[in-house]
């Protein structure tokens, strides 16, 4: 037995197959204990989004049933429904209705301290199809006080047009995770998770445009499909805490740098205060800050035609900082309204975002010397309505 | 110090064998150590001496509100108690919470027979070195410790059966 | 040389298995408690994640997991 155990080894070492190794690892470790799968349930979510001239509202449904000791396996069927004047479907003349749908199942095997999971997103619309397969590793060490966790994702896009039948392009995406959270005492809890994403092919918007000033006219101007590199690579690194108050509450909060081969740097900030009271309500109150600088090709407005390798206007490669606040309440169910769940919550929570942008211009505003238009900002409210069951 | 391509990967391997082995555990502990002696508060407001119960088979179980697996095991450990209690056998379910409010709950919501016992400041689990939950105990007639189960998934209860059955014909 | 050193910082890692952990099992009731989850609620963060990354240029390093009970 430790003859085969060494040979398998080796063969492993030698051909340099590192998950090999590991999960050889893995599951010879027979540790005495064991992690626990996630709970049994199923979650009805109601989500709106409404601000700079869009709404987007729909349902997400998730369930999750184990089978078994090892298995539990999880479904989601998530919709879009979109219906737009934003600023770009209003300056470029194209306000449009749609519909995005998604649905994903997902995988959880677990084997000792491991928790293996692999995952399968579509998601449609109608001139925009991914697919994306997920793929995770996490174990408990330390006694359970450490959580390591491992991901990889591959997806592909495939980009059509509805105005145009033989357009057809596509991207490809792949996405690799590495995280630890540790536990420091019995109130304290940190997590460190990082992040890089790299993205190959058609990777910008087929509708979207940039604009030019005018050759003949310097106070009219012209509009050019965007232009954006085939690749970007871009990785992000996260530090997040939580911390247990004595009289039953908790604070957490966390801190996200990301920056990519686009130029773009962007620092997340967010902190949150959970307040249970009385046996059944639980209040959660939180606050981002994001900002973050400009693609390297970005702008507002060019100076002439093809004016670089690369055109971009979208308001998400702008310079812009963005604030949110978010309240929510939980209630618990009373068990005897419940039949035969075990544990039932109706949630509520707001969202208020607002956004402020430096050097994306708010080109609604007409009748004036293109470039001297005012920045955009906007502010958009998000809810989501949703109710959990356990069983 | 050059260290040779092929030297560093052996080592590797080497190494990676030597530390597999010694993290390598199992899940059920054979021993024949007596069962350090302990007194607690119960639910049924006396006292309870794990020595006053020796001539009974013992289950020391450790358990608490907040733990999943523990609530799986609980009224699995109660048919068991039902079942073999007029054979001289018994549970102590331990419960290691510093508040019992949540446990007593459980206690009357599953219809727990058993004795539960409240180890609020966590000396008896400390005596018992607990390093999982939950953990149960097995104690023979004589005062030793026969077998340590850590963990608990939905089968495990046959285990307990079988050592049980054989404890109690001893 | 990469690989082999990214196996020692897996195996010493992984060897803490056999550690001491210095908060006990039984002592983790206040990490089991769901308001100390960093994901209480799957189908909601989701969401907003979502709804932050469609409208910023960053993305990853989400929702983190880890703590719980720590029970089996």
């Amino acid at each position: 037995m430790v003859l085969v155990f060494l040979q398998a080894v080796a063969v492993a070492v030698i051909k340099k197959s590192t998950i090999a190794l590991v999960a050889l690892y893995v599951i010879i470790n027979n540790q005495s204990h064991a992690a626990v799968l996630a709970e049994d349930r199923i979650d009805v979510l109601y989500h709106n989004y409404d601000g700079g001239g869009i709404t987007i509202d729909g349902p997400s449904v998730l369930v999750r049933k184990s089978i078994g000791n090892t298995t539990s396996i999880s479904a989601n069927y998530y919709i879009d429904s979109i219906s737009s004047a934003s600023i770009d479907a209003i300056t470029q003349a194209s306000s449009y209705n749609e519909k995005r749908t998604q649905k994903s199942i997902s995988i959880d095997y677990l084997y000792d301290k491991s928790i293996m999971s692999y995952s399968y997103t579509n998601s449609t619309e109608n001139d925009f199809e991914a697919v994306t397969h997920s793929f995770n590793i996490s174990q408990e060490t330390f006694g359970g006080l450490s959580t390591i966790s491992l991901g990889y994702s591959a997806g592909n896009n495939h980009i059509s047009k509805s105005t145009d039948n033989i357009f057809s392009q596509n991207a490809d995406t792949k996405d690799y995770r590495l995280s630890l959270s540790q536990v420091f005492t019995k109130n304290f809890l940190m997590g460190l998770t990082y992040e890089v994403i790299t993205d190959e092919g058609f990777l910008n918007n087929p509708y979207r445009q940039v604009r030019y000033i005018s050759p003949s006219d310097p106070n009219a101007t012209i509009f050019q499909d965007e232009k954006y590199p085939k690749t970007r690579t871009s990785n992000a690194t996260s530090i997040n805490f939580r911390y247990y108050l004595p009289y039953r509450a908790a604070v957490y909060g966390g801190y996200r740098y990301f920056t990519d081969t686009w130029d773009i740097e962007a620092d997340t900030f967010d902190i949150g205060y959970v307040h249970p009271y009385q046996n059944n309500w639980i209040f959660d109150v939180s606050l981002r800050f994001y900002s973050q600088t400009r693609a390297s090709f970005f702008s507002s407005l060019f100076p002439f035609v093809d004016a670089q390798n690369y055109l971009a206007s979208d308001k998400e490669l702008s310079t812009f900082s963005s604030n949110a606040i978010s309240a929510g309440a939980t209630y618990s169910i009373k068990k005897e309204k419940l039949s035969f769940f075990e544990k039932g919550t109706l949630n509520f929570y707001l969202d208020r975002f607002s956004y402020n942008y430096d050097d994306f211009l708010d080109t609604t505003v007409t009748g004036i010397t293109p470039g001297t238009e005012p920045a955009y900002k906007f502010s958009a409210n998000v809810i989501r309505f949703y109710l959990s069951l356990w069983f | 110090m050059y260290i040779n391509k092929i030297t560093f990967h052996s080592l590797s391997a080497i190494l990676f064998i030597l530390f597999t082995l010694v993290s390598a555990n199992s899940s059920a502990n054979e021993t024949s150590v007596e069962a350090p002696n302990f007194t607690l508060k119960s639910n049924n407001t006396k006292n309870i001496k794990l020595s006053e119960l020796r001539g009974q088979v013992v289950l020391i179980n450790f358990w608490a509100s907040w733990c999943g697996p523990c609530r799986q095991e609980m009224p699995e450990l109660n048919k068991l108690y039902a079942k073999y209690k007029d054979l001289g056998f018994t549970i102590m379910g331990v419960n290691v919470e510093e508040n019992p409010t949540e446990a007593l709950k459980i206690i009357k919501d599953d219809k727990i027979n058993f004795p539960i016992l409240f180890d609020s400041e966590n000396k008896v689990s400390q005596l018992y070195e607990v390093t999982a939950m939950p953990t149960s105990v097995l104690v023979s007639r004589s005062g030793h410790i026969r077998y340590i189960h850590r963990a608990y998934k939905p089968d495990d209860i046959e285990k307990y059966k079988k050592w049980v059955k054989e404890l109690i014909r001893e | 040389m990469k690989r082999s050193l990214f196996l020692f910082f897996f195996i010493i890692v992984n060897s803490g298995c056999s550690a001491e952990p210095w908060v006990k099992p039984y002592e983790r009731a206040h990490l089991a408690d769901p308001i100390m989850s960093f994901d209480r609620d799957p189908v909601s963060s989701a969401y907003i994640e979502h709804v932050h990354d469609t409208r910023e240029g960053a993305r990853g390093a989400g929702i983190s997991s880890g703590g719980g009970c720590g029970c089996n």
